[in-house]
């Protein structure tokens, strides 16, 4: 079992609920695509190739001060539980955990962690660099894994091209290879029945929108993160700001939203919000989705002010420690285990409890 | 994950749809969300890889001439083909950007509506210093070359970028 009280805050400090914006927007990551010009890009490497990037890469960090002091895990030597946990803390893709299908975990998967930032490895592209912040910071995020790429970029040679830019495996990638993503709750405007405008809004201005999980996941608990969709022709500061711009919109389209219901149907969301806070707070058995979903009906209450005594820090601890394999190393249990639902409602029972100061 | 409408292939498009309040995901197969007429995000940008790739395989199957000079044949740096590449969507080695320019330039057009670079520079260790973005006399250079090549939509973009830099000149 991985010991992940050696990151800082868990690995967690983005998920504090201390950033801007932060009632809306969970968190903002960064990630630039890189690969080293001397291996095969990472489907087409041998074992051998993806050892050599692995230690090229672990070597030369020692060097720099974004990443001297990082911990680094070899995913191919992981039990599925602890891959599991990193994923759900967002620190590795799937693919790179190896739950895909087929669930296969590349030799040479690696994940390097330090502060804010962290670097997949041997995933799509030989180096996914990423900077996590919690709340709406897309320039913080940015400087934090910009420095990483320097200081390794002055280290290790890059692939480059003068006119496609840093080069990588999917050509969907190419260029900057940076992909600036919000995770951000918009359950007002899915009540409001105003979502599916603002999405095809955003794709028609070159953004996408994926679930909790990133690429290919579902949309659960009304999260959605909202990303660049090209990642060429344009520089990163523009990237960024056309994002920023954006987000920025959806946030006011969310608040207006709320607004809306609370002055036109004000009895209906205050017994949506309290339902899902009472059925949180006296539920025996409670699955990973519907969890999500009632979190999503009481951060909204939280957001309205409809419910005071619960803090954005539980709602997004909550958030992370009802997921399988943070539950099951919680409670000492297989994350597939039949039990699980019950083990959780217990824990969410006794999370709410302690913040309200009454057991329930 | 099978499509959740004919139960049968893979599902690689996941639309969210609003029913009753909920946020409702449909996960589709790349057919049944044509026949939906489906645009998500990831279908919107999967779908100039798709075509661009199909066209090219159609190119093979038939012998016909792959477009550009330099893409045909396999890449020196790690020996993949263009047939590898429509197979995976995914390029080989850096090598294969130059070894299939070409095609590449106009895929990458479809893709990100451009095929310039205009982030940061960048020059691997001990290479000197990071060349400057654009620079009047290479933009020059690379518009003859486009014109002689008879790329019309690169030279315009390169028309547009020289004005731009002899502009601020």
């Amino acid at each position: 079992m991985i010991d992940l009280s050696l990151l800082p805050d868990g690995g967690m400090a983005w998920l504090d609920g201390s950033g801007p914006e932060s009632h809306l927007v969970l968190s903002t990551r960064v990630r630039l695509a890189r690969n080293l010009s001397s291996h095969c890009f990472t489907p087409r490497s041998t074992a051998a190739d993806r050892e050599a990037v692995l230690a090229d890469v672990v070597a030369v960090a020692r060097e720099t001060v974004s990443l001297r002091n990082a911990i680094t895990f070899r995913l191919d030597t992981l039990e599925r539980t602890d891959r599991q946990l990193l994923h759900e803390r967002h620190l590795i893709s799937k693919e790179l955990a190896g739950l895909g299908d087929p669930e296969i975990v590349r030799a040479g998967a690696a994940l390097l962690v330090q502060d804010r930032t962290g670097v997949m490895l041997n995933e799509e592209d030989h180096l996914r660099l990423q900077g996590l912040r919690s709340g709406f910071a897309l320039e913080a995020a940015y400087a934090d894994v910009d420095r990483v790429d320097t200081e390794l970029g002055q280290r290790l040679p890059f692939a480059f091209h003068p006119e496609f830019g840093y080069l990588t495996s999917c050509p969907t990638n190419v260029g900057t290879g940076l992909r600036a993503s919000v995770l951000i709750h918009l359950p007002g405007l899915v009540l409001t029945k105003e979502i599916s405008k603002v999405l095809q809004g955003l794709a028609q201005v070159g953004l996408t929108f994926r679930g909790l999980y990133g690429e290919g996941s579902e949309v659960v608990g009304n999260f959605f993160q909202l990303s660049n969709q090209t990642t060429l022709g344009k520089s990163e500061q523009e990237l960024l700001d056309h994002l920023g711009k954006m987000v920025r919109q959806v946030i006011a389209y969310e608040e207006q939203a709320r607004q809306v219901l609370l002055r036109d149907v004000p009895t209906i969301i205050e017994d949506k919000v309290w339902r899902a806070y009472g059925l949180l707070r006296y539920a025996r058995t409670l699955s990973f989705d519907e969890t999500m979903n009632l979190l999503s009906g009481v951060r909204l209450g939280v957001g309205l002010g409809l419910i005071e005594r619960v803090g954005l820090y539980t709602l997004n601890k909550l958030l992370v420690h009802t997921q399988p394999a943070h539950l099951a190393v919680l409670e000492g249990i297989r994350p597939d285990d039949p039990e699980l639902s019950v083990r959780r409602a217990h824990y969410v029972r006794g999370l709410l409890a302690d913040e309200t100061g009454r057991r329930g | 994950m099978r499509c959740d409408q004919c139960h049968e292939r893979d599902a690689v498009v996941h639309l969210t749809q609003i029913a009753q309040d909920q946020v409702v995901t449909l996960h589709l197969c790349e057919k049944c969300a044509a026949e939906k007429g489906v645009e998500s995000g990831a279908s919107v940008g999967k779908s100039p890889v798709g075509q661009f790739l199909a066209t090219m395989g159609k190119g093979m199957e038939a012998g016909g001439a792959m477009p550009g000079p330099g893409s045909g044949g396999s890449c020196p740096g790690c020996g993949a083909t263009l047939t590898d590449f429509r197979e995976s969507g995914r390029l080989g080695c850096a090598t294969c950007y130059r070894t299939f320019e070409a095609s590449l330039r106009d895929l990458l057009r479809r893709l990100h509506g451009s095929s310039r670079h205009l982030g940061e520079r960048y020059a691997p260790p001990g290479e000197g210093p990071v060349a400057p973005a654009d620079s009047a006399i290479q933009l020059r250079h690379q518009l003859k070359l486009a014109v002689d090549t008879e790329d019309f939509e690169l030279a315009a973009e390169l028309r547009d970028r020289l004005r731009a830099v002899e502009g601020e000149a």
